[in-house]
């Protein structure tokens, strides 16, 4: 486990060293942000307003007590939705769509000598191939989250208006109420970290990857798990620290 | 020139490469040969730098690669072109991008001037017009050709090439062999061909080393091979019935 973590460190330090050009640096960035971002907008889309909409009906069934008020089914999926739906479910997800892609794209190239064809021309390998895909995870990320945070906000209030368990006033007043601008906070740290997380080590199982196809699909596989649990105990860390 | 001294290579308890030295003179082609297993490809990869030996030097034109970090070997490395067994063509870029991506890395060329070279390096390879396919849309040879179009499109000094046959039909593998061997003569590159095709050492070995166990075991030229006593080597080189034949007409 430490030879992995030591391994793990020694790349990342690698992945950052000076370009041997910026602009091509740069193009690949935007690729990789257009990649990350653009092409993980449809499935946070989905399962944000799914989500959202979802808490909004389990919150409201579970407060049938005519002394709480039904704005609070608002708050409540809000709160949810900002600080644990949004960044930590949105996350896993990605892990499985970008993750994977990353540690099966870098794996394939290892195993068909890509890799090596860059080293052979004096190409740092990890900072072309794996910077860039960490800095579209860094960016990208708290981006995704804020629309899934909105798209969540948006399911409730369509659950509202399709199921008529809450009005769709109460819900928006709920949604008002009591606002903190720290659970934002929180939701972009955790966007933060949770990118790094998942792009380094997915990156860093496709990029050690030794044989064939089999292989290729075992890192992937690896970055996922890896990533996925990795997330968890972030969010547990964060969640503490932060609130 | 490249020389090698006492390259040893020890992958585990598994010792791949013992003691090798030789030298890899300019406008040559130095072969390497050997059976499966007998360290040709590790060597080649020592030599490049992608495996570091473990006891050994690599000395390209006086200075000693083996010794330099990862910066220092850039300007070296710049001088390395390389064609791989499966071609190793980057898949996301067109045939285009693969050959100008060393430019655009390690040159302050115009945007045409790079192109003017890509299509240049095309011509060379007979791939003219190529430009705009995917490498998933090339033949084996061609993929070959893209290969050996992008390993020359910095002129390089040093030509490294890894099993340029495998996969080739023997017509293909003829022209592919021709092209190494033109434009070795023409930019008098060093050129390192690893191979076990029969054709491509008697066709353009002007230099070869025979490896067995992980020791160099001979060495020689295309004529030479032909006369020598060495066992091993006979076994190797005269393994089928049609080079015997071969063999027993010289």
């Amino acid at each position: 486990m430490f030879h992995s973590l030591g391994k793990y460190i020694l790349l990342l330090r690698l992945s950052f060293r000076k370009p041997e050009k910026f602009s091509v640096y740069w193009a690949e960035v935007m690729r990789e942000m257009v990649s990350v971002g653009v092409g993980s907008l449809g499935i946070i889309s989905i399962i944000s307003v799914f989500i959202g909409a979802a808490t909004t009906i389990q919150v409201a069934f579970q407060l049938s007590s005519p002394l709480v008020p039904r704005s609070i089914a608002g708050s409540i999926a809000r709160d949810s939705t900002i600080l644990e739906f949004s960044p930590t479910i949105s996350s896993l997800v990605l892990a499985g769509r970008v993750g994977s892609s990353m540690a099966s794209q870098i794996g394939t190239m290892r195993v068909t000598e890509q890799i090596d064809a860059l080293e052979i021309m004096g190409v740092n390998a990890p900072g072309y191939l794996i910077s860039p895909k960490i800095i579209a995870g860094v960016t990208m990320f708290p981006i995704l989250v804020i629309a899934s945070i909105a798209l969540g906000i948006f399911g409730g209030w369509l659950a509202c208006v399709l199921s008529g368990d809450v009005s769709p006033a109460d819900y928006l007043s709920g949604v008002h109420e009591g606002f903190e601008g720290l659970t934002i906070r929180v939701a972009i740290v955790k966007a933060i970290v949770f990118g790094f997380i998942i792009t380094s080590i997915c990156a860093y199982q496709g990029f050690y990857t030794n044989g064939g196809a089999l292989e290729v699909g075992q890192s992937a596989t690896k970055g996922v798990v890896y990533s996925c649990v990795m997330v968890l105990f972030a969010d547990l860390v964060i969640t503490r620290v932060m609130l | 020139m490249i020389e090698i001294k006492g390259i040893t290579k020890t992958f585990g308890d598994n010792d791949v490469l013992r003691g090798i030295s030789a030298k890899f003179k300019p406008g040559k082609n130095n072969l390497i040969i050997g059976g499966s297993g007998s360290g040709k490809t590790t060597l080649l990869k020592c030599i490049v730098g992608l495996h570091e030996p473990t006891k050994g030097d690599v000395i390209f034109d006086g200075e000693n690669f083996t010794e330099m970090n990862f910066e220092q070997r850039v300007p070296i490395r710049t001088h390395i072109g390389m064609l791989f067994q499966n071609s190793a063509l980057f898949d996301s870029m067109t045939v285009e991008e693969n050959i100008m991506f060393p430019l655009n890395l390690f040159t302050n060329r115009t945007h045409a001037e790079k192109l003017d070279r890509a299509n240049f390096c095309l011509e060379r390879v007979n791939l003219k017009g190529k430009n705009k396919l995917y490498p998933s849309e090339l033949s084996g040879g061609m993929k070959k050709r893209v290969g050996i179009a992008r390993a020359i499109s910095m002129q390089p000094k040093y030509l490294f090439v890894d099993e340029p046959n495998s996969g080739l039909d023997p017509k293909t593998s003829i022209l592919i062999d021709e092209l190494i061997n033109e434009l070795t003569e023409e930019y008098q590159i060093t050129t390192v061909i690893v191979t076990h095709d029969m054709n491509s050492v008697m066709g353009i070995g002007d230099h070869i080393i025979f490896l067995h166990q992980g020791k160099k075991w001979w060495e020689g030229t295309k004529d030479e091979i032909a006369h020598t006593d060495n066992k091993e080597l006979n076994d190797f080189v005269f393994a089928s019935k049609f080079m015997r034949a071969a063999k027993a007409r010289l």
